[in-house]
């Protein structure tokens, strides 16, 4: 494992089928809020086909890191290189075309209101995919419930949906554009651990059967265990430590320690 | 020799220090709210110009403008209704006395349809509109917001100002015209009414009476600025709701915000509009 001083941006987990070409490289990030320094200089890549874990506390800018990435968020230094495209420099249908790659999962699961599960669904797909007609637009509404474990939702409100519910309809509207990349913010947060490593195992279903790579914001330990391909962890603005799984769990360093015992 | 009182310097130094403190304290704090006030200023222009430019751009969301002038247009008429039925009524009720003590009782339907048309049904349909679809605007996107839902949108490629936007701003400002109209109609129904309290006028002679006193330039400026107020409760409301902060408190700030500002604009606007009127005639 490395630590702040002898972290690389190319670190790539041991035995994981990854391969070797990069999604996402990011090059000395900052972002402040006012005079609130929450990224002061991260730098990280995302291969090919993994799970990179962002680890750490409430506030060291995990979230900040990935709405940076899907330009959210205006980073006010370095550079976020995205499927080929810099992001700090492109706008308008340029980032729109890069966004449609992307599928992001909110922490607050982010559903329409005012819509229904299937109407919800079906938001993106219409957009989009314009040459979809109406038999295979409900084609991939059931598919993407089916992968979720939701089949007979559709016509529910999100009002009307578990916490949990929420989260797998969020997910399957984000993978019904089938993304490239998936970033997901804290994606187990307020759930019971049962249904917890329910939706960790889903993140798991979804990189394989969409063969993504994803992002996974979080500080639950369990999702971390059941999701992680490497793991990097963000201290004050920084990036704190960088390794696999098994480094992480066989490190003496207290702040680690904090988290892994 | 009369004996100088010396002042101990340290609790002179303190006593300076502390005002100058507060002084600074102070200047510094008219600095921030200057500031914030003209960081408003500006970033209401900026979504302004962005809301333009939106607007005539190729992918108008031409669905969602319909379903938001139901919201706007058809959820409001029953309180408009009632509203301009009420404001007739009691306009004629209130204005009679004064009348009948010149002796111009058979002027009554005149004076409140010109009323009515100028400045009361547009003002108070537009006062009525700022509290309930600005606040619902601002309440709406400022929840939106805070869900993360803006986000989502804005990452799944769609545009939130022209999905969301507008929308709901070309629908205020289309809606609140039709709803001045049928808050004028049916504020003359009252008026008719209340003159048939004390009196006894058939509804085709009152209609006659009162369409008799109109003329172009008592409705036309009035329908133009019935579009502006429009295009204030849209803008404001959904302006309050786009920059509301985190968290539910924020929400309500936003609907209320929304509400405060909007009413005060469209006084404002209705201002400018009376003199510009005043002026061209």
């Amino acid at each position: 494992m490395k630590n702040s001083q002898e972290t690389s941006a190319d670190t790539i987990s041991e035995g994981k089928n990854t391969s070797s070409e990069t999604l996402i490289e990011i090059k000395n990030l900052k972002k402040s809020f006012g005079r609130k320094e929450v990224l002061k200089d991260v730098s990280l890549k995302l291969h090919n086909g993994e799970n990179l874990v962002v680890l750490g506390k409430s506030g060291s800018g995990k979230s900040v890191l990935i709405k940076c990435i899907v330009r959210l968020l205006n980073p006010d230094g370095g550079t976020i290189n995205l499927l080929g495209e810099n992001v700090g420099s492109i706008k308008g249908k340029k980032l729109s075309e890069v966004r449609k790659k992307i599928g992001f999962l909110f922490q607050s699961g982010a559903l329409y209101d005012s819509m229904t599960v299937k109407q919800n669904l079906e938001f993106p797909l219409r957009r989009i995919k314009k040459d979809l007609n109406e038999q295979e637009l409900e084609a991939k509404v059931k598919e993407v419930l089916d992968n979720v474990g939701l089949p007979n939702a559709l016509e529910s409100m999100p009002s009307e949906l578990s916490g949990g519910m929420r989260k797998r309809i969020s997910l399957a509207r984000s993978i019904i554009l089938d993304p490239v990349i998936m970033l997901y913010d804290e994606p187990t947060t307020g759930l019971d651990p049962v249904t917890s490593d329910e939706i960790s195992e889903l993140i798991n279903s979804v990189q394989k059967k969409y063969k993504t790579s994803s992002i996974i914001i979080t500080h639950d330990i369990a999702c971390v265990r059941l999701t992680a391909d490497r793991i990097i962890m963000l201290h004050e603005g920084y990036i704190y430590a960088e390794g696999t799984l098994s480094e992480f769990e066989k490190s003496d360093d207290p702040l680690i320690m904090s988290f892994f015992k | 020799m009369k004996k100088l009182k010396i002042l101990d310097i340290k609790k002179v130094q303190s006593l300076a220090t502390a005002r100058s403190i507060k002084l600074s304290e102070d200047t510094l704090e008219q600095k921030e709210r200057a500031n914030s006030f003209l960081t408003e200023v500006g970033d209401m222009s900026l979504f302004i110009k962005q809301i333009i430019k939106e607007t005539f751009s190729r992918k108008f969301e031409f669905k969602e403008f319909l379903r938001q002038c139901y919201e706007i247009g058809n959820k409001s008429l029953p309180l408009i209704v009632i509203t301009g039925t009420i404001m007739g009524l009691v306009l004629t009720i209130q204005s009679r006395p004064a009348m009948a003590k010149f002796g111009a009782v058979t002027m009554l339907p005149g004076m409140v349809a010109v009323s009515l048309i100028r400045e009361i049904g547009p003002i108070i349909t537009a006062l009525i509109c700022a509290g309930k679809i600005g606040s619902g605007m601002g309440a709406e996107l400022g929840s939106m917001k805070v869900t993360e839902q803006i986000d989502a949108m804005e990452v799944s490629a769609t545009n939130p100002i022209r999905y969301l936007v507008v929308t709901r701003v070309l629908a205020a400002t289309l809606m609140l015209p039709i709803l001045v109209l049928f808050a004028d109609a049916f504020g003359f129904i009252g008026s008719w009414i209340g003159v048939n309290i004390k009196g006894d006028v058939s509804l085709v002679l009152y209609i006659f009476q009162a369409f008799g006193s109109i003329t172009f330039l008592d409705f036309f400026p009035a329908l133009i600025k019935t579009f502006l107020f429009g295009a204030v409760i849209g803008i404001v409301g959904c302006y309050k709701g786009f920059t509301a902060g985190r968290g539910t408190e924020s929400v309500g700030k936003a609907a209320n915000a929304a509400v405060v500002l909007s009413s005060l604009l469209i006084i404002i606007v209705d201002m400018i509009a009376v003199q510009i009127t005043d002026m061209l005639s």
